[in-house]
Formats: structure tokens, C-alpha cells, sequence
């Protein structure tokens, strides 16, 4: 016994202790994961002694490790042992390490009930000092139930160092375990006079975090707190008493005159000279170019309080305005936000321009996109605030609503949308400057539909295709705009702007029927316009958006008809434009509220006499339902009071039935924001893809408006208003405008990721190909190897190699590892090592693999199911199959939850003779448009010791949205192909395939060596891109039949 | 109620973290590598307070050292500044001139100081003097623990 003492001491001599870890760790910063994995087995072994001091050193040195990052919840069971040590030292550690990595989920928490009460009981107050601190980080509810009563005991301890813990801890125990609030009440509050100000700030610390979460409960306590606020001279009290009373007042209006009184005068002059104050701090830090970090707070704190003080008095803040400003251009965004909280309040109509102009410099200069999406938000609230109170001049708010579009990414594009209909709408002046620009908009459309991939802005093309097709008569040139509509390109929009854009395609065409017909010009050109109409609505007829197929081919309809009155020499200008006469007016939302009911009219009262047994139709429908008609008579006896009540439901349902239409109806332009949203939603507009189209974009859209020019305008005409109101300098603006239109400076800036590279022909659907098919099948080529098993092993140590590689990798958060292990691997010796090179027609390869099925799973974003069968072909055991595909861009293999990125799978059966299994992978894709062909390994052990690895198989992966099903019809005649072409995507998407009959599956099989091989296919997809991979991928399959 | 303490360096590692909600470990690495990004991002003459995800971030650098808090909404950001400093004075009493390598080569005491400092993130005593004396009471303790056991005894021979 006591030799194994001494071998376990002298043992102990030689282990590292924490400092020799932490100089070991910093020594190997090169390879410290090997060095920490060596570490640990050392620390494993120690663990395995019974010298409670080597554990403890262990389980410290653990403790170091758990903060690096490495998991030691396998340690959990020897925490405990060290916990549970009599020594203070160990226990201390034991705690320590204890409350560092055990959280509710550790099960061992359960085994330390006991020993955390026998700590608690102690008679060292240190030791029930760490139970208790221990606890605080791990108690679980179960642990708080069992424990609180002595905790409850030890809150009245006769060491003040115990209470003050004790009152603390009772509040996690609280959380935890609710029950116990009510009987350790009475002692907390008692704590709170307790004669240790540790303990009674403590027990204020905790009844003021209770009181947040329910305030109601605490107010009889509010003398008691009062009391405290003026006798305590501790400031950190304080502090937690003043806002606790900041949650009480509100319950108790009493308790505010309370402590209002002696406060107010204290407090109204602190506010005015806190702010002066604050202002002055502010000041002398933008002042000074060295300002400290300490000052930054100071601005930070004092951007706050002003923000409070606004509510209140919003006068004094005003008077900051230029501070305020300055801290816009501070560098810390957390102040910058604050500022721009501020500036909301302080606009007037004398500085909303030049403040305006201030935020359009920041937006220009703002990296991050949320902050320019924060400004942005900011700059419509200000402006639109109250009713566009403060706006003197529309045409410089559309115009920085059209300079706004420039932003890049924003989400915020139906907020600028709906602020120019809203405008367009309601000012009636500035309707044909804002046509205009929206027709400037519109033709410079692909500007911003450039790169759209998942982008907001061109939702104000919704705004912009609407504004100009109802206010078409303002347009200078409409046959321009017209024709702009009708791009090709606009089918990649979204479909509610589609579908926008057909409608007023046709307000448009009206307006230019009757400008052309007007004119006394031959009435070609009034048919060349309609023929312009049939050529381009085609596209949207085909639309995958049923509310733009709709329009599109009704409106369709109207023109060819049109132009058939046209070659009649008939006048149909009136005519087309009466179908879009009357002007459509906005409409308050609670405009209904304001028609006065006549004189005599009761609402409530029936027009005829309400027939006895009579009721409304949903009263019926449900007693019918319900199988209750028998009493429906005795119910209509009450029927006075029943119907006030049904008349209330159907106000209550006709009023959502309104704001249902109105939501849906863009000319509602008063109702909520929401509006647009409800469309959106309603469309699916996410789902659908758009292309990425390889355009150079320029930087700024020609002819935009400089909004800048405004503010000098808007100083100037101040300045002549003031010396003459009549003149107005419009002509000066209006050649201004022209000059801006003919400067626009193409400037590439795009860079565009080579898998988009979408070719827009194929977008002139439906394509119609014409193949011939040569009669064979395509053999699987996979190149087999065999190895032996000492081979396998070498590869299996080269993985465990690989995967320590990746560890590493990942905890510096480097992510170019991808490439760097793709090396790796693909110099894995094959052809050279292995010793035989069977070739496939000679000696089969043991194995059979094959894809039999592809599946998308559409409602877990864009994952694919691959079901592979694999096929035992020999006649001994196949086993420990792992299945390997080297990720790609586009696609990833899952694998489960901690595994590299280039660990294997393992396919979970074995196989023996004969028999085949199928297994399911599941890949993430990014895009869903081009097809994949993904290279993967799969290497397994046939028993018979032979060993075949790696094995490179080609799987063909097709996108997700597409099944792709080919296989082979045993058939006499020879080789029949099924094709089955199937769109499973959102509902918008279809694929069509139809077999002329000489290819018909199954039935009609035309024999290959006949003439005549000719398969047609008709495809039609919203989506160019998919459309041809798809085709190609035909094209391709049948070129190798 | 405070969340969290962190404390790394400027390169971005480690020193001492502790956490007064449990919190699963995969969540916790992956908190502490945002955080970290975000304020090893900012200037040295950035403000101290950010608001990320739910809670105000509450940070001041001492020398190499970056001091990190998380607090909740209705916390006060300029308490929560103090009681970083407040830690920082106690380390710095208890050390003596403190630096980044005693609390690497302490981490230990590092984390009782704090306990005794800090409980279940609320503050459980503001005089410096008593938190010390408490440590020195346990550290006493342990020593006298450890001082009986002389090397032969230790050994199993005495």
C-alpha cells in the first residue's frame, strides 16, 4: 500500500502542473492540437490514479483547456470526485471546473445533490462560499428545488459573507423553481435592513430584477425602498432603487407625486444643465483631435439622454442640431445610430433639406449595408413624418427618392415604391415632373435589375411602370417609354411587377394610339404600334405568374382585335382610351368614418321587417351544420339583441373583407405600408429565380437627378421669393433637366460569378429541337482498382492525418481548406500502386453502384435526396463501405454534425453476397439551375481479404427541381427509352414533354435501326437558365443512346 | 442581469470566460467568435457600447486585454463599465500590477476573484476591501491545506 503511495507521489513529480501546460501550449504554437491531444491523454491518465491532488491538478488544468475550446465533458464524472474532496483546495478547484463546463444538460449534476448540501451545511464558511458560487452557474430546476430550503436557511447565517451569497443565489433559485418565491419572501425582504450593506444591496439587487419582470407585485414595498433611497449612501444602490421606482411608478400615480415632489425642481434643473453639459462634452470631443475613448462614452451617453430628453422637451434639444450633425460623422456606428434617432425629432421645414442632404452623403459613404439600410428607412420616416409636413418642394423629394434607387442590396425597395406612388398620387402638381423621372426609371431599367439576385430595389420598377402608365399623358415621349415596357428582359422580373407592367403597357398603348391617331400621319404607324403589342406580349403570356398570364393575354386579345379595326381604317383611339378613362383617386383608409350618416337614417334598423323566423345566412349555415335546426325558431324569439351582435361580427368581417381588397389593390395607396407586402406574399415572389444576366453595369443611372441641385434651387427661390414671389426659375430647371439627361457615363463595375453566365436566347421559348437518336445505351465508365488490405490501412492513416489537418484548420476560422485537402487527396496513388487494373468488361468489379433516384425536397430550402443502390456482385462479404463526394460549389454532401469537410460517409449496411441495398444521401445546393456532375470515392473491405479502394465513380447529380428519370425497358426489340421530365418546383414551374409517337414510352417502340429517329420537345419554363441545362441535358443523353 | 464575461487578448484568444446563464457549448464557441470579431473590429477611439443581438455589449481594453460584458436590455451600460473596472482594480490589487500573463498563469484565481466579485451575474459586493479579504481568508485556507504536508509525508513515508 504504502509503495503504491510513494509510486503514485514520485509519479506525481514528474506531472505537469497548470503553469507547465499553459508554457507548453505557448510553446507549440505550431502543432498545439497534437500537443493538446497529447496532454489530454496524460490528463486521462491521471485521472485514473487515486491521489486526489493528481486529479485535482487534472481537473484544473481541464478547466484551462474547457476556456480554449476543447470539450472535457467525458471529465464530467471526475469533477464530481474532486467536488466532493474534504480539502478546500481541491474543492475549490472541483467548483471551479464544475461551474466552468456543466450546464443542464450534464447528467452527472444529478450525484451532486448531496454533496452541495453537505458543502452548504459546513462549518467553514469557505467552503459553503464555493458550494454556493458553483451553484450559481449550474443549478438546475431540479438541484433548486431540492436545495432551496437551505439556502433559505443560510440566507439568516450569522456570517455576513454567507447571507450576502445566499441572497444572491436565491434569485437563480427562483428562476429555476418559482414555488419557492413565495415562502423565502418575507426573508428577503427582511435582508433588505439587514445591518451589512453588502447584504442589503444584495437583497436589493435581487427584488429589483424581480420587480422588472412583475412590478405590480413589489409595490408594497415601495416605502420600504423609499427609506433606503434616502438614507443609503451607496451608489450602486441607488442607482438599482431609482430604477426599480422608474418600474413602480407607472402602477402607482401616487408613488409618483410621491417622489416626484422633492425631485422635480432637483431634476428640471439637472436636465437643462446635464444637456448643456453633455452638449459641451460633445463638443470639445469633436473639437479635439485626440479625443479618448473615455469622451466616445461620454458621446454615446449623452446621444441617449438626449434622445429621452426629446420626448420631452423637444425645444432644447433643437438647439443642438449642428452636434448632433457632427456625430453622424463620427466613426463608431453605435453612435452614428444613436444620432440619427435624434435627427427624426428635430426636422423642420427650414432644415429638412439640408439635413437630407447630410444623410445622402452618408449614404453614399456607408460600407455596412444595414446602416445604409437604417439611413435610408430614416430618410423616408423623416421625410414622409406627419404627413409630409415638413416637405416644401415634391420635386426634390422625388428626386432623392430616384436617387435613393442607386443603392445596391437595399431591402428596402417597396418602401421607396410606395413612397413614390403615395406622392405621385396625391400631389397633384408634381405628377408630370415625377412621370418623367419614372420614365427615365424605367428606361434604365436593367441598371437595376443588374444584379437582382435576391434584391429589393426593383420593386420601385413596380412604382415607376405604374406611375407612368396612369399619368401617361404626361409623357413626353410614350412610345419610347412604351417600348421600354416591353423589353424582353423585364420577364425576369418578379410577377407582380409583371403583371404591373402589362396594365400599364396598355394605358400607355391607349395614350399613344390616340397621340398617333390625332396626328393626321398615315395610320401606319398607329398599326406598326399595336404590331410592336403583339410581338413582345407573347413573353408575358407564357409567364409562369398567373396574374401576368391573365393580363397579358387578355390585353393581347384587345390588340390583335384593335389592329384588326386598324386595317379597317377604323378610328379606335376613343375607344381603347375610355377603357382606362376616369382618374383614380387615393383613398383614406377611414374615409367611410367621415360620410356623415343622414338625418334619419338608422343604420341598425331593418329596411323591411325582419320575417319571424328568419336569419342571416351564417346563422343558418351553422345551425344547419351543427344538426341543430330544430331549435332555430325558439332562438330567433330572442332576436332584438342577436343581431346587433351578428351586425357587429359582419362589420367586423366586411371591414377585413375591405382591407383584404385594399391590401390587394396597389391604387389603395393610403392604407398601411403593408399593402405592398400582402402582394408580395401573395406572388411568392422569393421562389422564383432570377437570372443573373453578365451586363456591365454602369455606376450611375444616366439622367438621374442630382437632388443637391434642389437645395440650391430651394435657397435661391427663398432668396427671390423674398425679393419676388411671381418669377419662378422653371425654365432654368427645365434646361438643367436636359442636360443632366444627356450625360450618362457607362462605367463596368460588375463582377459576375462564372456559374450565372446565362446565355438570354434560350429565353424565346417555346424552343422546339429536333435530335436524332443513335440506338446505344451509355455504359457506366468507372475506373475499378483493387488494393490490398495493407493499402486500406495506409489510407486510413492518411485520413486521420487529413481530419487533424481540418480540426486546425477550423479553430483558426480559415476556410480556403477546401482546396488545400483537395490537393491532398487526389494524389492518392491509384493506378500506380495497385497491382491489377481490371478492366470492366473482363472481371466485373465486386461492386454495382447505381443512382436510381433523385429527389428534391422542396421545403427544406434546396436540399436533394440521391438514392443509390449498391449491388454485392462477387461471392464473398462487402463491408465497411464509406462513400465519399468531393463537395463543389454548387453542392455539398450533408454530413452529420461535426465532421469535416471531406469525411466520408458511412454507408450504413453490409453487404453480403448477392444482395443489394439502397442508401440515401442527402446534398445542400446553391443553385438549382445548373446540372452537376459530382466525382466521389467509395471504399469498402471485401471479406475475402482483398480490398478494393479508392474507386472513383462518376454519379451524375441532376438539380433538384428536375427529376431526370432514365432507365432501361427490358424489351426485345432492342433499347426503348422512358423519359420522364418532371418539374416538381413551386408551383410556378412546369415542364412539358411531349413524344411525338414514335417515341411514345412503353407502348409505341419505334426499333432503332427503323429511319425515322426524330424526338421533338417542347419546353417551356420562366426560367431561361434551367430551360436549357435541362435541354442540353437531353440533348445529351440521347446523343449517347 | 449580467449574461456573460469574456476576456481575450488583441490577437484574438481566450483568457477567461464566464458565463451566468448555461449555455450549451456550441453556442457559447460560437457567441465568443462573433464577439470577439466584432470588437477586435472596432478603433480604439470607438464608444465602449454595442448593441448586438439582444443584449448591449459593455467592453473596455486594459493594455492587450480586452474587458467584455453582456448585459441585458434594461441594464445600465455605464454601471456595467464600472464593474469591469472594479474587476480590474481587484485583479490589479490582488496581483499587484497586473498583467495579461498572471491571469494566463492564474486563470484560477482569476475566476475566484470573480466569483467573489461577481455572483450569478449580479454585483455581490462594491467594497473592494471586503472581496479581498475573502480571498485572502480562502487562500489562507488552502494554504494551510497544503503546508502540513511536508515532501516525505507527501511520499507516504512519514
Amino acid at each position: 500500500m504504502a509503495l503504491k503511495i510513494v509510486k503514485g507521489s514520485i509519479d506525481r513529480m514528474f506531472d505537469k502542473n497548470l503553469q507547465d501546460l499553459v508554457r507548453g501550449i505557448r510553446n507549440h504554437k505550431e502543432d498545439e492540437a497534437k500537443y493538446i491531444s497529447t496532454c489530454i491523454d496524460e490528463i486521462k491518465q491521471e485521472l485514473k490514479q487515486d491521489n486526489i491532488a493528481v486529479k485535482s491538478n487534472a481537473v484544473c488544468k481541464l478547466t484551462y483547456l474547457q476556456m480554449l475550446g476543447y470539450d472535457v465533458s467525458w471529465a464530467a464524472f471526475n469533477i464530481v470526485e474532486v467536488m466532493s474532496s474534504s480539502k478546500f483546495t481541491y474543492k475549490r478547484i472541483g467548483y471551479l471546473a464544475a461551474s466552468q463546463c456543466f450546464h443542464e444538460s450534464t447528467d452527472v449534476i444529478m450525484l451532486t445533490t448531496n454533496q452541495i448540501r453537505k458543502d452548504l451545511s459546513s462549518p467553514n464558511q469557505y467552503d459553503t462560499g464555493v458550494a454556493l458560487t458553483g451553484l450559481s452557474c449550474f443549478v438546475t430546476p431540479d438541484l433548486a428545488r431540492d436545495l432551496a430550503n437551505d439556502i433559505m436557511t443560510l440566507m439568516s447565517h450569522t456570517k455576513p459573507y454567507i447571507r450576502k451569497k445566499a441572497v444572491l443565489i436565491m434569485y437563480k433559485v427562483f428562476l429555476k423553481y418559482p414555488e419557492s418565491l413565495r415562502p423565502a419572501f418575507p426573508r428577503m425582504k427582511e435582508k433588505l435592513e439587514d445591518p451589512d450593506p453588502g447584504v442589503q444591496s444584495a437583497a436589493v439587487n435581487v427584488i429589483c430584477e424581480l420587480a422588472r419582470r412583475n412590478p405590480k407585485n413589489y409595490l408594497s414595498l415601495a416605502p420600504l425602498f423609499f427609506k433606503l433611497m434616502t438614507s443609503s449612501t451607496n451608489n450602486w444602490v441607488l442607482i438599482k432603487i431609482i430604477k426599480l421606482f422608474g418600474a413602480l411608478t407607472p402602477l402607482e400615480p401616487r408613488l409618483g407625486k410621491k417622489l416626484i415632489e422633492p425631485l422635480t425642481n432637483l431634476i428640471h434643473s439637472r436636465i437643462l444643465l446635464c444637456l448643456s453639459s453633455v452638449a459641451v462634452l460633445i463638443s470639445l470631443s469633436s473639437g479635439m483631435p485626440n479625443h479618448s475613448a473615455s469622451i466616445q462614452v461620454m458621446k454615446y451617453l449623452g446621444l441617449l439622454a438626449m434622445s429621452k430628453i426629446l420626448k420631452t422637451h423637444p425645444k432644447s434639444v433643437q438647439s443642438h442640431k449642428d452636434l448632433i450633425l457632427q456625430c453622424l460623422d463620427d466613426k463608431d456606428e453605435s453612435i452614428r445610430l444613436r444620432a440619427l434617432d435624434l435627427l427624426y425629432g428635430m426636422v423642420s421645414k427650414k432644415n429638412l433639406m439640408e439635413i437630407v442632404k447630410k444623410l445622402m452623403l452618408h449614404v453614399d459613404k456607408a460600407e455596412g449595408t444595414t446602416y445604409r439600410d437604417e439611413l435610408l428607412t430614416k430618410i423616408i420616416d423623416i421625410c414622409s413624418q406627419s404627413n409630409y409636413q415638413y416637405i416644401t418642394n415634391f420635386e426634390w423629394y422625388i428626386s432623392i427618392l430616384v436617387e435613393l434607387t442607386r443603392l445596391e442590396g437595399t431591402r428596402h425597395g417597396h418602401l421607396i415604391a410606395s413612397q413614390m406612388l403615395d406622392v405621385a398620387i396625391r400631389v397633384k402638381a408634381i405628377r408630370a415632373f415625377a412621370v418623367a423621372q419614372m420614365a427615365t426609371l424605367l428606361d434604365n431599367a436593367h441598371l437595376l435589375t443588374g444584379n437582382t439576385q435576391h434584391n429589393g430595389i426593383c420593386e420601385v420598377l413596380y412604382a415607376a411602370a405604374w406611375i407612368c402608365g396612369e399619368f401617361s399623358e404626361h409623357l413626353e415621349d410614350p412610345m419610347a417609354t412604351l417600348e421600354a415596357m416591353l423589353r424582353p428582359k423585364v420577364a425576369t422580373l418578379p410577377g407582380h411587377i409583371q403583371a404591373v407592367y402589362v396594365q400599364n403597357a396598355a394605358k400607355l398603348f391607349s395614350t399613344v394610339l390616340r397621340g398617333q391617331e390625332g396626328a393626321p400621319a398615315d395610320s401606319k404607324v398607329a398599326q406598326e404600334t399595336s404590331q410592336l403589342l403583339i410581338d413582345r406580349l407573347p413573353v408575358f403570356v407564357q409567364s409562369a405568374n398567373l396574374e401576368v398570364q391573365e393580363r397579358a393575354s387578355c390585353i393581347l386579345q384587345l390588340v390583335k382585335y384593335i389592329q384588326k379595326l386598324q386595317q379597317k381604317d377604323v378610328e379606335v383611339a376613343e375607344e381603347v382610351t375610355a377603357l382606362f378613362a376616369g382618374e383614380l383617386n387615393p383613398v383614406a383608409p377611414k374615409a367611410q368614418k367621415k360620410v356623415p350618416v343622414p338625418e334619419g337614417l338608422d343604420l341598425d334598423a331593418w329596411i323591411n321587417e325582419p320575417p319571424s323566423g328568419s336569419e342571416s345566412e351564417d346563422e343558418g349555415r351553422k345551425t344547419k351544420t351543427k344538426g341543430k335546426a330544430v331549435f332555430a325558431k325558439e332562438e330567433s324569439r330572442h332576436t332584438k339583441p342577436r343581431y346587433t351582435e351578428v351586425d357587429e361580427k359582419e362589420l367586423a368581417k366586411r371591414r377585413e373583407v375591405r382591407k383584404a381588397e385594399q391590401a390587394n389593390n396597389p391604387f389603395y395607396i393610403k392604407a398601411s405600408p403593408s399593402s405592398q407586402k400582402v402582394y408580395q406574399e401573395a406572388v411568392g415572389v422569393e421562389h422564383i429565380p432570377v437570372v443573373q444576366i453578365d451586363l456591365s453595369v454602369p455606376l450611375k443611372v444616366p439622367g438621374m437627378p442630382m437632388s443637391d441641385q434642389y437645395v440650391k434651387q430651394e435657397e435661391e427661390r427663398r432668396e427671390k421669393n423674398k425679393a419676388d414671389r411671381k418669377k419662378k426659375d422653371k425654365k432654368k430647371r427645365r434646361e438643367k433637366g436636359r442636360q443632366r439627361r444627356g450625360d450618362s457615363g457607362p462605367e463596368s463595375e460588375e463582377d459576375i460569378t462564372p456559374a450565372h453566365m446565362v446565355d438570354i436566347v434560350t429565353e424565346e421559348m417555346p424552343e422546339t429541337a429536333l435530335y436524332t437518336i443513335p440506338c446505344l445505351f451509355p455504359s457506366q465508365k468507372s475506373s475499378k482498382h483493387k488494393k490490398k488490405k495493407q493499402k486500406k490501412e495506409e489510407k486510413d492513416k492518411k485520413k486521420k492525418k487529413h481530419q487533424h489537418h481540418h480540426h486546425h484548420s477550423d479553430g483558426a476560422g480559415d476556410e480556403s481548406v477546401q482546396n488545400g485537402t483537395v490537393e491532398e487527396e487526389e494524389p492518392l496513388p491509384v493506378s500506380k500502386q495497385s497491382p491489377f487494373i481490371l478492366s470492366t468488361q473482363s472481371n466485373p468489379c465486386p461492386l454495382d453502384i447505381q443512382v436510381c433516384d433523385i429527389q428534391g425536397n422542396l421545403h427544406d430550402g434546396s436540399q436533394v435526396v440521391v438514392s443509390v443502390i449498391f449491388e454485392n456482385k462477387c461471392d464473398s462479404f462487402i463491408k465497411s463501405m464509406e462513400f465519399n463526394v468531393m463537395d463543389s460549389l454548387n453542392s455539398k454532401l450533408q454530413r452529420p454534425e461535426g465532421a469535416g469537410p471531406h469525411d466520408s460517409l458511412t454507408v450504413p449496411f453490409q453487404l453480403p453476397p448477392g444482395i443489394s441495398n439502397e442508401a440515401r444521401f442527402i446534398f445542400s445546393m446553391q443553385s438549382i439551375v445548373m446540372p452537376q456532375k459530382l466525382k466521389g470515392t467509395l471504399t469498402f473491405i471485401v471479406k475475402v481479404s482483398w480490398s478494393c479502394s479508392p474507386q472513383s465513380t462518376h454519379i451524375p447529380h441532376y438539380p433538384n427541381q428536375i427529376e431526370v428519370y432514365l432507365s432501361r425497358v427490358p424489351n426485345t426489340t432492342g433499347v426503348d427509352l422512358t423519359i420522364k421530365c418532371l418539374l416538381t418546383g413551386s408551383n410556378q414551374q412546369y415542364l412539358l414533354l411531349r413524344h411525338p409517337c414514335n417515341i411514345c414510352p412503353l407502348c409505341m417502340c419505334p426499333c432503332p435501326s427503323q429511319a425515322d429517329q426524330t424526338v421533338s420537345i417542347d419546353a417551356k419554363c420562366d426560367e431561361p437558365g434551367l430551360l436549357g441545362n435541362v435541354l442540353d441535358e437531353i440533348k445529351l443523353t440521347f446523343s449517347q443512346c | 442581469m449580467m449574461r456573460f464575461m469574456l476576456l481575450f487578448s488583441r490577437q484574438g484568444k481566450l483568457r477567461l470566460q464566464k458565463w451566468y446563464t448555461a449555455t450549451a457549448e456550441r453556442d457559447k464557441k460560437k457567441m465568443v467568435r462573433e464577439l470577439m470579431q466584432v470588437v477586435l473590429a472596432r478603433k480604439p477611439k470607438m464608444s465602449s457600447f454595442l448593441e448586438w443581438r439582444d443584449l448591449k455589449i459593455v467592453y473596455k481594453r486594459y493594455a492587450s486585454l480586452y474587458f467584455c460584458c453582456a448585459v441585458e436590455e434594461q441594464d445600465n451600460e455605464l454601471i456595467t463599465l464600472e464593474v469591469i473596472h472594479r474587476f480590474v482594480e481587484l485583479l490589479d490589487k490582488y496581483f499587484g500590477s497586473v498583467c495579461e500573463l498572471d491571469i494566463i498563469f492564474n486563470f484560477e484565481k482569476a475566476y475566484f476573484i470573480l466569483d467573489e466579485f461577481l455572483i450569478g451575474g449580479e454585483i455581490q459586493d462594491t467594497s473592494k476591501k471586503s472581496v479581498l479579504k475573502a480571498i485572502e481568508q480562502a487562500d489562507l485556507l488552502q494554504e494551510e491545506d497544503e503546508s502540513p504536508r511536508s515532501v516525505l509525508e507527501e511520499m507516504g513515508l512519514a
